[in-house]
C-alpha cells in the first residue's frame, strides 16, 4: 500500500537556517495524523512541501506515492487548506463553490452545497466579510468537495475562537468519518487534536521528535514512579525518554515495547498531552546539529 | 479557470467597456462635425490648392473644442496603455501574493503553467482590444486633421504630422503594442516584486522610459531612413545663427528650409562643398550692423548643400507594423518569464 506521506532526509533551509532537517516519515493513508509542534518547529514548511507549495533542499518526498504539486492528478488528489485560510476577499461564498467546481473534475457539487447549508452560511456574501471560523469551513469545505484523498491542512483552528474550533473538528470528523479520506493536520496545541488524531507526528526544532500510531505510543511509554534509584540501572530493553529526581524519589518516562514488571517501580499510563510535552522538553536540552540526529532517530516510532 | 479569470476581471472589464462606450457617443458627435466641416472647405476634393486649403482647415480649428480635444486624444492614448499595466497589470498576480490567494489557487485541480496561461491571456487580449477600439476611435476623430496636418505647411505645424513622435504613438496599430507590452510588464513586476503597490511603481517608470526611448533610438532606424541633399537657399533658410564666443572664433550654424508634406525630418545638416559640416567663421557681413541681405548674399555665395535624412509620410503604416511587432514580441517574451516563474516560484 502507499503510503499518504513518505519522506525521507527531506530538509528545507532559509539562507542559512535549516526550517526542516533530517526528516524521515512515513506516514500510512487512512489516518488522521496530528502534526504538533511549538511555532517556527517546521510544522509548515512540512505540509508546504507535501502540497509543492515548496522544493525540498535535501532529501525526497512522495505523496500519495507521487512528487508534490507535480501535475493536476497529484494536485486533484491533495486537498489543502493552507494557514490563514485563504479566500478571495471580493468573491461570494457562491462564487468559492463556482470556482471549486471550474477547477476541479471531481468536484462533489452535492456535498459543497450541503456543507454550506449546515453551516449557515449565505451564499450571496463576500468571503471578506465572513469571521475568521466561518473563512475556515469555507476554505475546508472547498478542499473537502475536490474529493481528495489527502486533506492537509495547516493550523486552521490556530485562529478561531473556541465555539468555531469545535465545529471545525465536528466537520473534519463527520468527512473522515463517512469518506476514506486522510488527514494530516498541524496545530501547536495538543489538545485540539487529541480527540481526532490517531497518529501523531512531533516536531521540534526542525526536527522529528516522535512519529507513530497514537495507541502504540500511549501503550509502549509509560511513567515509573518510585524510591529514588540511579536511572542507569534500569533494563537496555527500557528506554529512557525524561528523568526526574528528588531527594526520595525518582520520576522516569520509559519507552518499552515489552510491560514494565519490576515491582519496586509503581508503573502508570501517560495521556498524549505529557507524552508530547515530554519529547518537546527533551528537544529543548539537546544539543543541535549532526550530532543530535541520530539520537532522536531512535526515538521515532518505525512500524 | 476561464470563468475564474472572468469573475475576478469582470468589475474592471465593465467599467472599461463602459467608458469606452461613452466616449465613443461623444467621439462620434463630434468626429461628425468635424467631417462636414473638412468637407465644407473642400479638402476632399482639393485638387492644386490643398495645402492651403489644409492651412485654413487648421487655423480655423484653433478657435473651438477641437484643438483641445486632439490634444485630450493624443494624453488618451498615451495614458491607457501605462494605465493598463498598472490596474491591470501589476495588480493580477502581485495581489494573490499579497492575500496568499495564491495557495488557494495553485492547490485546485489545474496546473500553475495554465493558471497563469489562462490570466495572462484572456486578460491580456481584453488590454490590447481595450487599446485597440480606443485607438480605431481616436484616429476615425482625428482623420481630417492629421489629413490637413500631413500637408505639412510650416504654419500650421508640421511636427503634429502622423510620422511625427508625438503623434505616431497615438494613433494606428502602435497602442496594440503598447497595450499588450505594458500589460505582460506589470504583470512581470508583480511577480517578481510580489507587491501590488511597488511593481505598480516599476511598471510606470520602465514604461514611461521604453516609451522615451522608443521614438528617440530606435523607431528612426527600424527602416534606414531616405537620404536626400539640395542646395542650400539662404533666402528661404529656417535658421541663421551666429554663435559668438568671448573666446575663439565666432561658429555658424545653418538650417535650410526642406519641405516633404508628412515627413519625419530626423536631421538636416548644412554642409560644405568638401562634405564638412558647415560651421562658419562667419564674415563682417553676418556679424557687424550690415543689411542681412548681405549675408545671405555671401552664404548663397559658397555654394553649400543640405544634407537631410527623414522617414517619408509613405512609411507611416509600414513603421506602424514594424514597431507593434517589436512590442508584441517584448511582451510575449515577459509573458513566458512571468510562466516559468510562476512555475518555479515556490510558496
Amino acid at each position: 500500500m502507499t503510503a499518504a506521506i513518505e519522506a525521507s532526509g527531506l530538509g528545507k533551509k532559509y539562507g542559512r537556517r535549516w526550517a526542516l532537517s533530517d526528516c524521515t516519515l512515513s506516514i500510512p493513508v487512512g489516518r488522521v495524523v496530528g502534526l504538533v509542534g511549538p511555532n517556527g518547529a517546521g510544522k509548515t514548511t512540512l505540509l508546504s512541501l507535501a502540497t509543492g507549495m515548496l522544493a525540498p533542499t535535501t532529501g525526497i518526498i512522495r505523496v500519495l506515492g507521487g512528487a508534490p504539486g507535480s501535475g493536476p492528478g497529484q494536485l486533484a488528489k491533495v486537498g489543502y487548506v493552507a494557514q490563514d485560510t485563504p479566500t478571495y476577499a471580493g468573491l461570494s461564498v457562491a462564487d468559492h463553490l463556482r470556482l471549486g467546481a471550474h477547477l476541479n473534475p471531481g468536484w462533489d457539487a452535492d456535498l459543497a452545497a450541503r456543507r454550506i447549508s449546515q453551516l449557515g452560511l449565505v451564499p450571496d456574501q463576500k468571503a471578506g466579510t465572513l469571521s475568521g471560523g466561518q473563512r475556515a469551513q469555507l476554505a475546508l469545505t472547498l478542499a473537502i468537495a475536490k474529493r481528495p484523498e489527502l486533506l492537509i491542512l495547516d493550523e486552521p483552528i490556530a485562529s478561531l475562537d473556541p465555539l468555531a474550533r469545535r465545529e471545525f473538528l465536528q466537520v473534519l470528523m463527520e468527512t473522515t468519518a463517512e469518506s476514506q479520506v486522510s488527514v494530516i493536520m498541524s496545530s501547536h496545541l495538543v489538545a485540539d487534536l487529541e480527540r481526532i488524531t490517531d497518529y501523531l507526528v512531533v516536531l521540534m526544532g526542525s526536527r522529528v521528535q516522535l512519529a507513530g500510531e497514537v495507541d502504540q505510543l500511549l501503550a509502549s511509554h509509560q511513567l515509573l514512579t518510585g524510591a529514588r534509584r540511579d536511572p542507569s540501572s534500569l533494563p537496555s530493553s527500557q528506554h529512557i525518554v525524561t528523568d526526574s529526581h528528588t531527594d526520595r524519589q525518582s520520576t522516569i518516562l520509559v519507552r518499552s515495547d515489552e510491560p514494565v514488571l519490576d515491582p519496586s517501580w509503581s508503573v502508570s499510563q501517560i495521556d498524549l498531552e505529557d507524552l508530547v510535552l515530554a519529547y518537546m522538553g527533551l528537544a529543548k536540552t539537546e544539543p543541535s546539529g549532526p550530532a543530535a540526529s541520530a539520537a532522536t532517530k531512535i526515538l521515532e516510532e518505525k512500524r | 479557470m476561464i470563468w475564474l479569470t472572468w469573475r475576478q476581471f469582470r468589475g474592471q472589464a465593465i467599467t472599461s467597456a463602459a467608458v469606452l462606450a461613452v466616449l465613443a457617443i461623444a467621439l462620434g458627435i463630434t468626429g461628425h462635425g468635424l467631417v462636414s466641416r473638412y468637407d465644407q472647405i473642400g479638402l476632399r476634393t482639393c485638387q492644386a490648392t490643398c495645402t492651403s486649403l489644409a492651412a485654413k482647415f487648421i487655423d480655423e480649428l484653433k478657435v473651438g473644442p477641437y484643438s483641445t480635444m486632439f490634444f485630450a486624444g493624443l494624453a488618451l492614448m498615451y495614458a491607457v496603455p501605462a494605465l493598463i499595466g498598472i490596474f491591470w497589470g501589476a495588480p493580477l498576480i502581485a495581489r494573490e501574493f499579497e492575500h496568499g490567494t495564491h495557495r488557494l489557487a495553485w492547490n485546485q485541480s489545474v496546473s500553475r503553467s495554465h493558471w497563469a496561461a489562462v490570466k495572462l491571456g484572456l486578460v491580456g487580449l481584453a488590454a490590447v482590444a481595450t487599446a485597440g477600439l480606443l485607438s480605431l476611435m481616436i484616429s476615425w476623430w482625428a482623420s481630417p486633421i492629421d489629413h490637413a496636418l500631413n500637408y505639412g505647411n510650416s504654419d500650421t505645424g508640421a511636427g503634429y504630422s502622423q510620422l511625427s513622435p508625438l503623434v505616431f504613438a497615438a494613433r494606428g496599430v502602435a497602442p496594440l503594442g503598447y497595450a499588450a507590452f505594458a500589460f505582460a510588464l506589470g504583470v512581470t513586476a508583480g511577480v517578481l516584486i510580489r507587491r501590488t503597490l511597488p511593481a505598480m511603481a516599476v511598471t510606470l517608470v520602465i514604461f514611461a522610459g521604453v516609451q522615451f526611448l522608443m521614438p528617440t533610438l530606435v523607431r528612426p532606424h527600424v527602416i534606414p531612413p531616405v537620404q536626400a541633399t539640395a542646395p542650400f537657399n539662404a533666402n528661404t533658410a529656417d535658421d541663421i545663427v551666429v554663435n559668438q564666443n568671448g573666446h575663439g572664433p565666432a561658429t555658424m550654424l545653418l538650417k535650410g528650409n526642406y519641405i516633404r508634406p508628412g515627413a519625419w525630418i530626423l536631421s538636416n545638416q548644412t554642409i560644405t562643398q568638401s562634405g564638412q559640416v558647415f560651421d562658419g567663421p562667419p564674415p563682417r557681413a553676418c556679424t557687424g550692423n550690415l543689411p542681412p541681405q548681405d549675408c545671405s548674399n555671401w552664404l548663397n555665395s559658397l555654394h553649400l548643400r543640405q544634407l537631410i535624412s527623414y522617414q517619408p509620410a509613405s512609411r507611416f503604416w509600414p513603421l506602424q507594423f514594424a514597431e507593434t511587432g517589436i512590442y508584441l514580441v517584448l511582451a510575449a517574451a515577459l509573458g513566458a518569464l512571468c510562466t516559468w516563474r510562476i512555475r518555479r516560484r515556490r510558496a
